[in-house]
């Protein structure tokens, strides 16, 4: 009876590790990571480092004070403080607004400001270039011809116009950071400096404000990192008037290097200076997110104390919609009229409308075909690629605790914080032939690992917030019912955290929907995306298509939207 | 033969040693209450018998059966030990209906479907739950998902179960019933029942026998509860299981005194129990009267009437001493906060002292 037992979990015991199948999870987690994540990073490094028999420093002290790149740096940081100061501005003003005030309509008002959310910033850039346009937007022309202009009265094509649509597109980082930790805000924190005595105004400027200050910055530096590693604004507008940012001129090193080693060495020593400057605006994110709580602010929701605006109150609702019409509706309105007109420049009168905008780009053109196609299959291969890769990262990270659970989740986090520019580039650089001879250049499976490795992060972090809810117990409770690890894994953990997982794959489906920094760098001749495919018709002066073609993007964008929201609210009420 | 025996346990998380050769034997049909200070090792001792924790030393008998030895390499998986837990959490899968929760374990048994659906009826008729059998734990009270916890514990394994902390999440009134009918269920089954809790009422209430624990995670004392009332192992017991006054006394020349700054005389003639010339005087506030006659002289410092009893303060040169009396009792009067009274103690125990 006590002759030793044969013990299948006698690895266990010993303390070398867990059950076999964690064990692989983990090790399959580590080489996802490398594969997608380190190698990449390493060929930027490697490139940027390496002229081909020793370190080189040189090349890249040439391409910073290069007087090009000079000035792209220097676009690049006036557009980013700019824009970031002014969405400051604007996105606190409207949290303040619609968080602590009286004003009417706020139902429509926070609805618009979502929308902002869901047209990926380049069709926003293309519409208001259909707008503004020193050349001939539709706007200019109208407001010349009123006034009897000579010359048109705003250019969207310059650095000032690239700061303005920024804002507009950015602000709601800032609003909806502000508004929640308004909504959160305990009231009578506000209450008992009014009973004391203080003003309105002086309650505003000494409370309210200080204790959403940790807020603010944080919205701020979201705007400022997103600003910084933007492709899709300054190309769109500044790329007819040569001005450049750093992510447009590094993309555009790489169009002109046309494959030589030098030119794309250029481009990645130019890709270490953008991720030097991202990264410290990082690193402040980080001081300020660890540093900046209050804890006045609490979980629970709270009615807050509104201000009532009396006389203001109408003129202020009529600025906000006006400006909410002009920054929000304005630019969608443009892109639907501009997609039926039979040729961008013409007046939108009836006789000038058409369908055969639509019909073009579907009917004669294979490359638009194309790019829905594949568009769809990325999205949902990258959804369905990082929704397996995420939750089994999170399972390893928070669950297993492997000895480098944290070098994982590093790994893991790391490309969300690198420009998708810079990510594209090390894609390209990773997978041309330079490991085990795999060359996934111009095909479609280049742009999917860009994908993957780029919003991986979105399903990890939904998944582990969702698997650090599910506690021990219930896991625990299973196997002593039991039930083998593997039967707890399939019948508790994963049914538990199954809406994560879902809401995680459609976190990861619609940006690669729109998706246009990436793919214009990694798209071949028979992978273009939905995005690239838009920006080359734009390009190539088929304004009424391309915008044909938005309208089609923006309408699957919204469907798929709204499919998500109808899955979580199923969920929320069976 | 013991129902559950753990031989020379040693846990430690890291630096931090939690259980310490721990040995403890429980027999079959009883309910034994494991009561202790948060931070004992309770919660420890469960999980190592459930197989959640390797102990870095010892054995677990379960039945007579090796299902843990170090030394031997044994290690029988949760699954395979057939114990029901209930857990303080309730643990209830928020996932699953009340019936597919309870039916949980019969599935894994692979029983048919209509082996499986008489027995979780008769686990929720077991506890008062029949008819929820399609709801949601989500609709369920705090309580109703303690008692699907333990209908499901009990399909689990009927003649074992571990309850780690099971009433504390829930209101004082439903803890009551829950404990009686827990018990019950008990007598009805004759399920052996390891009750974890630092609710020493609940355990004296409930249990056959209790273990009491210091904060060390060795073992104080183990009894049923008049054992342990009635003769507390050390001073941390009598502390534990009831509010507690602490005097030190000093024996000199004969005589007992109580050991202040200046000496009081307590009493001339040195009792039986107490041993050594120096010790801590224990005793309950309800073995305190007043008693003008006596010499140990106390100011009324806080009097305040709780409807069925007095509650006092009283100071004995400098002391806070707590005194109660039963408001019906026919000696009970109450006395001005300032008073001088006279104590008589009834039921005194000596303990050591630390500075002895």
């Amino acid at each position: 009876m006590f002759s030793r037992v044969k013990n299948r979990n006698l690895i266990r015991l010993e303390g070398n590790g867990g059950f076999p199948f964690d064990r692989m999870m983990t090790i399959l987690c580590y080489i996802a990571l490398i594969t997608v994540v380190v190698l990449p990073v390493f060929m930027i490094l490697y490139y940027a480092f390496w002229d081909g028999t020793k370190i080189d420093i040189a090349m890249l002290q040439q391409v910073i004070f290069q007087k090009s790149n000079l000035r792209s740096m220097w676009n690049t940081l006036v557009i980013a403080v700019f824009s970031t100061a002014l969405a400051t501005v604007v996105g606190v003003f409207f949290a303040w607004l619609l968080g602590r005030s009286d004003i009417p309509m706020k139902g429509l008002m926070k609805f618009l400001f979502s929308i902002p959310f869901m047209i990926p910033p380049f069709l926003a850039a293309m519409a208001w270039d259909m707008m503004f346009s020193g050349r001939g937007g539709y706007v200019n022309k109208a407001l010349m011809s009123l006034f009897n202009l000579t010359k048109a009265p705003f250019n969207i094509n310059s650095v000032a116009g690239i700061i303005i649509i920024e804002v507009v597109y950015y602000f709601p980082f800032v609003y909806m950071q502000v508004v929640s930790a308004l909504e959160r805000m305990d009231p009578t924190l506000e209450e008992s400096a009014r009973i004391a005595g203080a003003s309105q105004l002086y309650v505003i400027r000494k409370i309210t404000l200080p204790l959403t200050i940790p807020a603010i910055s944080s919205g701020m530096l979201l705007v400022l990192i997103t600003s910084l590693s933007n492709y899709g604004i300054p190309a769109m507008l500044g790329y007819s008037q040569s001005i450049f940012t750093l992510p447009t001129m590094i993309v555009e090193l790489m169009n002109r290097a046309g494959g030589s080693f030098e030119g794309i060495r250029q481009a990645a020593a130019l890709s270490i200076v953008l991720v030097f400057v991202v990264s410290i605006a990082l690193l402040v994110q980080r001081r300020l997110l660890t540093h900046g709580r209050y804890d006045i602010i609490k979980g629970k929701s709270m009615r807050p104390m509104l201000i009532k605006l009396r006389g203001a109150k109408y003129p202020l609702l009529v600025f906000s919609l006006l400006f909410l019409g002009l920054i929000v509706v304005a630019p969608i309105v443009m892109i639907i009229l501009v997609s039926f007109v039979k040729a961008y420049g013409l007046p939108f009168l009836a006789q000038n409308m058409t369908l055969a905008n639509f019909r073009r780009i579907f009917v004669g053109n294979i490359m638009v075909r194309d790019s829905v196609k594949n568009s769809l299959f990325l999205a949902f291969s990258a959804g369905l690629f990082c929704l397996l890769l995420g939750t089994m990262l999170a399972y390893v990270i928070y669950k297993v605790k492997p000895k480098g659970g944290t070098a994982l989740e590093m790994m893991a986090v790391l490309p969300y914080s690198l420009p998708g520019t810079v990510m594209a580039i090390g894609c390209m650089l990773a997978w041309s032939g330079a490991f085990f001879g795999i060359t996934l250049y111009n095909t479609i499976w280049i742009i999917l690992v860009a994908y993957i490795a780029r919003y991986l992060s979105y399903v990890l972090k939904s998944s582990s917030a969702a698997l650090q809810q599910v506690h021990g117990s219930l896991e625990e409770a299973a196997r002593s019912c039991g039930a083998s690890h593997l039967d707890t894994l399939r019948d508790v953990t994963l049914p538990l955290i199954k809406p994560a997982m879902i809401s995680g794959f459609f976190l990861v489906f619609l940006p690669c929907m729109r998706e246009l920094t990436t793919s214009i760098l990694l798209y071949g001749p028979n992978s273009r995306t939905l995005g690239v495919a838009i920006y080359q018709l734009r390009i190539n002066g088929q304004i009424a298509p391309a915008a044909a073609l938005s309208v089609v993007t923006i309408t699957l964008i919204i469907i798929c939207n709204n499919a998500v929201k109808a899955i979580t609210k199923d969920r929320k009420r069976g | 033969m013991e129902k559950v025996e753990l031989k020379n346990i040693c846990v430690s998380y890291g630096e931090h040693v939690v259980l310490k050769d721990f040995s403890l034997k429980v027999e079959p049909g009883q309910i034994i209450g494991i009561v202790g200070p948060s931070g004992c090792g309770k919660t420890t001792i469960a999980r190592t018998i459930c197989g959640f924790i390797k102990p870095q030393q010892g054995t677990v008998k379960l039945d007579g059966k090796t299902i843990f030895s170090h030394k031997d390499r044994i290690d029988t998986p949760p699954e395979q030990r057939h114990i029901g837990v209930v857990f303080q959490d309730y643990a209830v899968w928020p996932h699953l209906s009340v019936y597919d929760n309870i039916a949980y374990p019969l599935k894994k048994r692979r029983l048919s479907k209509q082996e499986i659906s008489p027995q979780v009826n008769n686990a929720l008729e077991q506890v008062n739950m029949l008819g929820y059998e399609k709801y949601m734990p989500s609709q369920l009270s705090g309580g109703q998902q303690q008692r699907v916890a333990i209908a499901r514990a009990l399909t689990s394994s009927s003649d074992f179960l571990i309850m780690d902390e099971p009433i504390t999440n829930l209101d004082a009134k439903l803890r009551e019933q829950m404990l009686v009918e827990i018990r019950m269920l008990q007598q009805r089954l004759g399920t052996t029942i390891i009750y974890i809790t630092h609710d020493q009422e609940a355990a004296m209430q409930l249990c056959d026998k209790i273990v009491i624990l210091e904060l060390d995670g060795s073992i104080a004392q183990i009894g049923t509860d008049e054992e342990i009332i009635k003769n507390p192992a050390n001073r941390f017991v009598f502390q534990f299981i009831g509010v507690s006054n602490f005097i030190p006394v000093m024996v000199d020349d004969g005589k007992v005194f109580f050991d202040f700054e200046e000496k009081i005389l307590f009493k001339s003639k040195i009792p039986e129990k107490l041993a050594g010339k120096k010790a801590m005087l224990g005793i309950r506030p309800m073995d305190i009267v007043f008693d003008d006659d006596s010499p140990v002289r106390a100011i009324v410092s806080q009097a305040v009437f709780l409807g069925n009893m007095y509650n006092y303060f009283v100071r004995l040169s400098g002391l806070e001493i707590r005194v109660q009396q039963i408001a019906t009792s026919e000696n009970a009067r109450s006395y001005a906060e300032g008073q001088e009274v006279g104590l008589a103690f009834l039921e005194e125990r000596y303990f050591e002292r630390e500075d002895a």
